[in-house]
């Protein structure tokens, strides 16, 4: 039987793991792939507790509305940070994220 | 989850982009299992068919023989010890707060669309617009013909 619980462990697994991704790896594209694995374990987390949470019916559907949301912004910030990949590597003819230090000063 | 720790461990980026589609198709079984239909849909249509082809494009465009040594950079010590820091005080906080659960039930395609498009539906425009920004924004970025430059 599923319980709440093991979404939220779910959940904060993913959350690790997407950090994890984002703190060490050196592809930006990696990067990218773990901030969207993150982005996943919050509408883990959102689903488990509309599902199995003690609320109305009112809120059970704002928290799949917010879930909407989520993957709408993620959809956008996904888009917009392959176009800049994409220009950085033009630019710079590299994505490892170890060689993109033209902010420092 | 396995499909997670691939998309971490694997050391071929292509196989880390296919191991993050199975992993966001089991994050889809998910909301199957918690009586999630529309957005497990959903999940299915923009994961499995948007965002994994952008990734995909985004690798063809960089270069493939970089791949090989692109692998965890030096603080991968420090970062897999705050990711593990992160898990166990989260999962703490988890095992150690009781939450009042009701009877496992789901929401209605019907009562989504009717929340989604008379309570939130300015968020919902907003969202829309926002989405169009970005994506004209994206064109704007890549563009590098024409124009004024």
């Amino acid at each position: 039987m599923i319980e709440l619980a093991h979404f939220q462990i779910l959940g904060a697994a993913l959350f690790a793991i997407g950090a994890y991704g984002v703190l060490a790896r050196r592809s930006a594209v990696l990067i990218l792939m773990s901030i969207e694995l993150m982005l996943n374990a919050v509408n883990v987390n959102l689903i488990g507790f509309a599902a199995f949470g003690d609320f109305t019916e009112a809120q059970k559907a704002l928290g799949q509305v917010l879930v909407i949301f989520v993957i709408t912004i993620a959809a956008a910030e996904l888009a917009l940070a392959v176009a800049i990949i994409l220009r950085l590597y033009r630019n710079k003819s590299t994505v490892n994220v170890d060689e993109i230090d033209m902010m420092k000063w | 989850m396995g499909g997670a720790l691939g998309v971490v461990m694997s050391r071929n980026i292509v196989y880390a982009a296919f191991a993050l589609l199975a992993s966001l198709m089991g994050v889809a079984g998910l909301f199957l299992l918690a009586f999630a239909e529309f957005l497990a849909l959903v999940q299915i249509l923009i994961y499995g068919g948007a965002v994994i082809i952008v990734i995909l494009f985004s690798l063809m465009l960089t270069r493939i023989e970089d791949f090989e040594n692109l692998t965890d950079n030096k603080q991968w010590p420090i970062a897999f010890l705050v990711a593990l820091g992160l898990f166990v005080i989260i999962a703490v906080s988890i095992v150690g707060t009781s939450v009042t659960t009701a009877v496992r039930e789901g929401v209605s395609f019907k009562t989504l669309g009717t929340e989604l498009f008379t309570q939130w539906a300015i968020p919902f425009e907003v969202a829309s617009l926002v989405l169009l920004v970005a994506l004209i924004g994206a064109v704007v970025l890549v563009r590098t013909t024409g124009g004024r430059e």
